[in-house]
């Protein structure tokens, strides 16, 4: 999960991180209170997932609490990269800017570890530095069971080449900014810029957090932090049925069990597709290894109620559960929709491969229900999906 | 032969008690895996009846391997609990650990991870949230269905278990020596390139399937282990080309970042490192079945 600017400064806060003062807003006269409190004088930050948001016109400085006010009403709205800005914060106006570094913590996948990237050239995006000046992004490898001490973060600011002047400040900002990462559970925390400032302090300016959804079992905390607003409402309503669940732009509704059988059923109807108008899978939706017909019944009602699908493919590799206990999922599931009163339309293309594959194909015969098809081999019901898909375009 | 799991491994299983590690554990001893104990700390002392095989539950890693002799540990404990297991099974030595567990946080993984280096890596992790590991007709550990295939020459890695499944489903009438399932997170022990090069020195293994999926760089690295060390055939797969940037797709690794992490990109890796990329799991069963009839 990737945090909002705003969420970030509050988490960064409550680590004792120095960040400046700022208050997340939905309407934009909420923008004249807070622009009292800060003196008079603000700065009107879009709140959206994407970089880029400054060139973009997402962040003003107001100079007056009416001009906030207008300044939250330009932005308030605004599309910033395909990103809708229903969030702005209202943040106290930064000192006079001496000089704007780089610091993250992140997880490192390809060394199975965690890594710093530390640089005295922030204020833009990172991948630009350490592709046009290496020598000036600073990477140190992080021992996940020894972390960040003082000493660590001192080794890290002597390789980033930080001014003497500021090694100390920046060692703690480190050291904080560690305690962060890991009492968050999150995969980065990116500070940038980390700014000097007039006075001589640094001050984290903006920064990015993405948080690790496995670890949400002890963090209650995040439920508050889930973008509640920019969740698709089918995958809202997955989620709250626990499938794990991604809604896509084609017209194919796909079921399976397992995610990398998944992906590739994706891969395959898309291929399918070449051949029936370019047709497209409608979403990504794993039902696990169980298959019941509970969790069938629930999948099946999530994506026959998504508009954009014309066909579904469902997708079944027999495993421990076999082949036969889906196929009676499958016709129970439909039962169950029928008895909720919902409108089953959509053609079902079905797949039973793997453990008593031949009994759970003769119970879907047998059951001889109207919209189903049963086609036995993964890339002959990808096609057909397909096929119906288009037809029904 | 096969690799890191035959016939003679003694496998005991932290979690038996609890309602998945039951379930498994019966139809590992169905499969002939020779299951010795299981561990809970608060049951120690009891045997557990599976149809009539009488598993003793010890109350510590150490004292089953003491009592048993056992050389493999299954991990069926829940996501909370799973890295002080693994720290458990790392502290007794044991030369194999399978983490079946899904769901795990990345930093407790990242944490057993760096355990197990520091105590300089006797123990072999295979996942965690991944299938297991069997040598059909030998041996099966974890979750994967023990009556898909029969034992054969083709050694099989791969990120996902359905996908492991329906490979060893589309190749069974050919047999694999070992098929292992290294899972799908972002922090794994096993690697591709651990298997690859397992695969490589088995005498029993003429051929390899592996399977990738979006995310990270593994299948790039292993695309040049591969042009390096690998003189045995290997025949590849890779899922996720319709993946759109930025979502994880059901495992918590699978997700490209930007540019990086594609499906195309690790395709492109493997077939320049002289891998045959099938485009469909039945195109790729097809891939192996010409190059074994050559």
């Amino acid at each position: 999960m990737d945090l909002f600017e705003y969420q970030a400064r509050d988490l960064f806060a409550k680590h004792d991180v120095p960040v400046l003062a700022g208050e997340v807003i939905d309407t934009p006269e909420a923008a004249r209170e807070i622009t009292e409190r800060l003196g008079g004088k603000s700065v009107v930050k879009a709140q959206v997932k994407v970089g880029g948001r400054g060139k973009a016109g997402g962040v003003k400085l107001a100079a007056s609490a009416d001009e906030a006010v207008a300044r939250a009403t330009d932005i308030l709205g605004m599309d910033i990269k395909g990103h809708t800005v229903h969030k702005v914060m209202i943040a106290e106006t930064a000192p006079e800017i001496l000089e704007e570094y780089y610091v993250s913590f992140l997880l490192d996948r390809a060394n199975r570890t965690f890594l710093s990237i530390a640089s005295v050239e922030g204020g833009m995006e990172i991948e630009e530095v350490a592709a046009t000046r290496p020598e000036a992004v600073a990477k140190t490898p992080i021992d996940p069971i020894d972390g960040v001490d003082e000493a660590k973060a001192r080794e890290i600011v002597e390789a980033a080449k930080f001014p003497a002047e500021v090694a100390d400040k920046v060692v703690n900002v480190l050291v904080k900014l560690w305690d962060t990462f890991i009492k968050s559970d999150a995969l980065l925390v990116e500070v940038n810029p980390l700014a000097k400032v007039a006075s001589g302090e640094v001050i984290a300016l903006d920064g990015k957090v993405s948080l690790d959804d496995n670890a949400e079992f002890r963090h209650p905390e995040y439920e508050e932090l889930h973008d509640k607003a920019a969740a698709n409402p089918l995958e809202a309503a997955a989620k709250e049925k626990n499938l794990n669940y991604v809604k896509l732009d084609g017209e194919v509704g796909i079921i399976g069990n397992g995610a990398g059988l998944v992906m590739s059923t994706l891969d395959v109807v898309a291929y399918a597709g070449e051949n029936h108008g370019n047709v497209k899978p409608a979403n990504f939706l794993d039902i696990g290894g169980g298959a019941s017909a509970q969790v069938m019944a629930n999948g099946l009602e999530i994506i026959l109620g998504d508009p954009d699908v014309k066909s579904v493919f469902v997708n079944v590799f027999g495993g421990i559960t076999a082949c036969d206990e889906v196929a009676n999922g499958i016709v129970q599931a439909l039962k169950l929709l029928e008895d909720r009163g919902e409108n089953v339309t959509k053609p079902l293309v079905v797949r039973l491969d793997g453990n008593n594959a031949e009994l759970g194909r003769q119970i879907l015969t047998d059951a001889n229900h109207p919209l189903v098809q049963r086609v036995d081999t993964m890339d002959g019901a990808a096609d057909k999906a397909a096929e119906l898909a288009h037809a029904a375009k | 032969m096969a690799i890191w799991l035959n016939k003679d491994s003694k496998v005991i299983v932290q979690g038996m008690t609890g309602a998945t590690g039951m379930k498994h554990t019966k139809l590992m001893l169905g499969d002939g895996t020779n299951v010795v104990g299981g561990v809970n700390p608060r049951k120690a002392g009891q045997t557990v009846d599976f149809d009539g095989t009488e598993v003793p539950v010890f109350g510590t890693v150490k004292e089953a391997i003491e009592a048993t002799g056992a050389n493999v540990s299954v991990i069926f404990v829940p996501e909370k609990f799973t890295k002080d297991a693994v720290v458990e099974a790392i502290d007794a030595e044991i030369p194999l650990a399978v983490v079946i567990t899904e769901g795990i946080a990345v930093h407790d993984t990242a944490a057993f991870w760096s355990y197990a280096g520091k105590k300089g890596n006797k123990t072999r992790i295979i996942g965690p949230n991944c299938p297991g590991i069997i040598t059909p007709g030998q041996s099966n550990v974890g979750i994967i269905p023990g009556d898909i295939t029969k034992p054969g020459r083709i050694g099989l890695v791969s990120k996902s278990g359905t996908l492991t499944y329906q490979m060893m489903y589309e190749l069974r009438d050919i047999g694999f020596s070992t098929a292992v399932g290294i899972g799908g997170d972002p922090i794994i022990g096993t690697t591709h390139i651990d298997a690859l090069a397992a695969f490589q020195d088995d005498p029993d293994t003429d051929l390899i399937v592996m399977i990738g999926e979006i995310g990270g760089d593994a299948e790039e690295r292993a695309a040049a282990f591969i042009k390096e060390n690998v003189t045995k055939p290997v025949v590849g797969y890779v899922a996720g080309f319709t993946a759109p940037e930025g979502k994880t797709m059901g495992h918590a690794g699978a997700i490209v970042s930007g540019s990086s992490g594609t499906a195309q990109a690790k395709k492109e890796a493997l077939e320049a490192a002289g891998v045959k990329v099938g485009k469909t799991p039945t195109e790729t069963a097809k891939l192996a079945r010409e190059i074994l009839s050559a």
